[in-house]
């Protein structure tokens, strides 16, 4: 075991072990806590896939945030007033069933990451950069422009959605959903790291040419991840949703899209547990710092630049050493 | 719809075209010459329309304030090129997103704490208010005018500048060839200082001029800055004619698609629908635009094929 593996353990156990505590303390607005930083942590991983390992800088990644948490919010929003969302040619309930909900949250986001992917993975670099942020973006405009669920003020939902055996309103029952789910995730992406797709995924970033020449599309293989992470983004995006109940234009804001990019450079590029340190770290210093003054993003902006300029490889970079795959 | 409507909405395409060119030609120049992306060159159309505002209330004179939105915007640009983006050139683009990303925050919560939270205002002076009277009857604000005569003779000087000026000679050869450029005795460290200042100051200057129709504010430079980046991807990156093509063409398409687009539909569909529709598509339009231009012509139209 090196040192990596013993920090991601202490992280797990830490995920684990922080809500008892929290509850045995009587102190049940920290699980909450927690569960935003543990729904941060999945949407980081979501990018992480496209990111770390395809070396695809996505700044648009909150379109997907935001499609699942409408997604949550249009059904919900259905149900809780009666009305059917399709009336011809057949009729289309709602629902307050947070595995229908989940289902229709992926499928939508990773449909649009399909579109948006395949225009944007076109171009490279900057271009790309600047294409997701644009795309983006879009969704925020429209969202804000679309007046049937609440254009600008949003659209609130009165009771969280149902899990069946759970009572989800319970903030320790709702945590461990959504724990429950990032570590699920972070088997999924452990996995898709080792695998034949994840090693070709990587190698079209070290050596695009390369990858084409043994017969593999870099462009396929890219467009692939860029799905995968925006289906898991959107995911994370409902659980937000039902955290908040509430949904608003801000979950497709392009702050948000720079803010998942900063959880995984806080925790470290690449690194399997770097969106999950670098959440974790992110809602304590916004709850710790927030609470000292109100202009804590100036601190935070300057954390970040140290991080970038001084510490590459993030925290666990700081803590357990360079990674033993180098490029 | 009458002739006179739309011809005043096409001036107001041109106006939000010409002052996107002007914040996109900073943008573009600093890619092309150091092959950087900087989100924070809003923060600079931030802090120029900041610099005007505050001054013109303590002088009470516009071309003050003007003056003082370049010459502030312009020193920040230089202070955060010494100080920070100098040691990004080298850096992959995602160090340079989260860099600039952090200036940002830095920069609007700075903003937020010296002057609050509230917006100011930059009113336009007696001699620009007012409308005129434009050959065909047409009645149209002086100052949306003077807007569109400053971005044009910005954009010739611009062109002067690369063209004929030593400096533009440098900026060129700096973005075909900048080894060999340093090799042949030109300073490149401050030649990059100076083009990145040059691109700040145009963006503090365009904050300027805007932040007199619309209220100056923090988190006002994120949407241009946004706007400017679908300007460069559509005209293509490092290019300034791009820049100057794709900026009207954004302007046009994002103004006329607004009054449009709700009139098209109330043709087919009454009329409540037809604004909701209307307005939510026309929003999407030059993202739409961009697409189409993409899947065309991925480098942009006037980008290098690569």
């Amino acid at each position: 075991m090196n040192r990596e593996h013993i920090l991601n353990t202490a992280v797990t156990l830490t995920l684990v072990l922080f809500p008892l505590l929290a509850l045995w303390l009587d102190e049940p607005f920290l699980i909450t806590l927690a569960t935003k930083a543990v729904i941060f942590a999945l949407a980081g991983v979501g990018l992480n896939i496209a990111l770390g390992i395809g070396g695809l800088v996505s700044l648009g990644h909150a379109a997907f945030f935001g499609l699942g948490g409408y997604a949550m919010g249009i059904l919900a929003s259905h149900a809780q007033s009666y009305t059917p969302i399709l009336s011809a040619p057949f009729v289309l309930e709602g629902t307050k069933s947070m595995l229908v909900i989940w289902l229709v949250a992926v499928a939508a986001s990773g449909l649009a990451a399909l579109a948006i992917g395949a225009l944007s993975l076109r171009t490279t670099g900057v271009y790309f950069i600047m294409i997701t942020l644009a795309f983006g973006q879009m969704f925020y405009y429209f969202a804000i422009s679309w007046p049937a669920y609440g254009g600008e003020d949003g659209l609130p939902i009165y009771v969280r959605n149902s899990f069946p055996g759970l009572n989800t309103l319970d903030p320790l029952q709702f945590y461990a959903i959504c724990a429950a789910w990032l570590f699920a995730v972070l088997w999924i992406a452990a996995r898709l790291a080792c695998a034949p797709f994840g090693l070709a995924l990587g190698a079209a970033r070290q050596s695009p040419a390369r990858v084409e020449t043994v017969g593999l599309s870099p462009y396929r293989l890219r467009l692939m991840a860029f799905v995968i992470s925006g289906m898991i983004t959107g995911l994370a995006g409902a659980l937000f949703a039902d955290l908040n109940r509430f949904v608003s234009p801000t979950m497709f804001s392009w702050q948000l899209s720079g803010e998942i990019i900063v959880f995984i450079l806080i925790g470290g590029t690449a690194r399997l547990f770097g969106p999950v340190v670098g959440a974790i770290v992110f809602v304590t210093l916004e709850h710790v710092l927030g609470g000292l003054s109100d202009y804590w993003h100036i601190y935070l902006g300057a954390l970040l630049l140290m991080i970038v300029l001084f510490a590459r490889g993030g925290l666990i970079g700081l803590l357990a050493g360079r990674e033993k795959t180098h490029d | 719809m009458s002739l006179i409507l739309l011809a005043e909405q096409v001036l107001n395409g041109l106006q939000l075209g010409v002052m996107l060119f002007v914040m996109a030609a900073g943008l573009t120049l600093v890619f092309g010459v150091m092959g950087l992306i900087n989100l924070a060159h809003g923060s600079l159309f931030m802090v120029g329309a900041f610099a005007a505002a505050a001054v013109a209330a303590a002088t009470g004179s516009f071309a003050f304030a003007l003056v003082a939105a370049l010459a502030a915007a312009a020193a920040a640009g230089a202070l955060i090129e010494v100080a920070v983006i100098r040691r990004l050139y080298a850096r992959d683009h995602l160090d340079q997103v989260l860099a600039t990303f952090a200036l940002i925050l830095i920069f609007s919560e700075g903003t937020r704490w010296v002057f609050g939270s509230f917006p100011l205002f930059l009113n336009i002076p007696d001699y620009l208010s007012g409308p005129v009277s434009l050959p065909g009857g047409i009645q149209y604000p002086l100052y949306r005018l003077f807007l569109i005569a400053v971005g044009v003779l910005i954009a010739c000087g611009l062109f002067a500048l690369i063209a004929k000026t030593r400096l533009g000679i440098q900026i060129r050869a700096g973005e075909n060839d900048r080894e060999m450029i340093a090799a042949l005795g030109v300073d490149i460290t401050r030649l990059y200082t100076i083009v990145f200042a040059l691109g700040a100051g145009l963006a503090g200057l365009a904050g300027a001029l805007v932040g007199a129709i619309q209220s100056v504010q923090v988190g006002m430079g994120e949407p241009v800055l946004i706007l400017a980046f679908v300007v460069i991807v559509i005209g293509g990156i490092g290019s300034i004619k791009g820049a100057l093509v794709g900026a009207i063409l954004v302007g046009l398409t994002d103004t006329l698609g607004g009054v449009l687009l709700p009139q098209l539909f109330r043709l087919f569909m009454e009329n409540s629908t037809a604004s909701a529709a209307g307005s939510a598509l026309s929003s999407m339009l030059i993202y739409i635009l961009m697409a189409v231009v993409l899947i065309w012509r991925p480098t942009g139209l006037f980008g290098a094929r690569t």
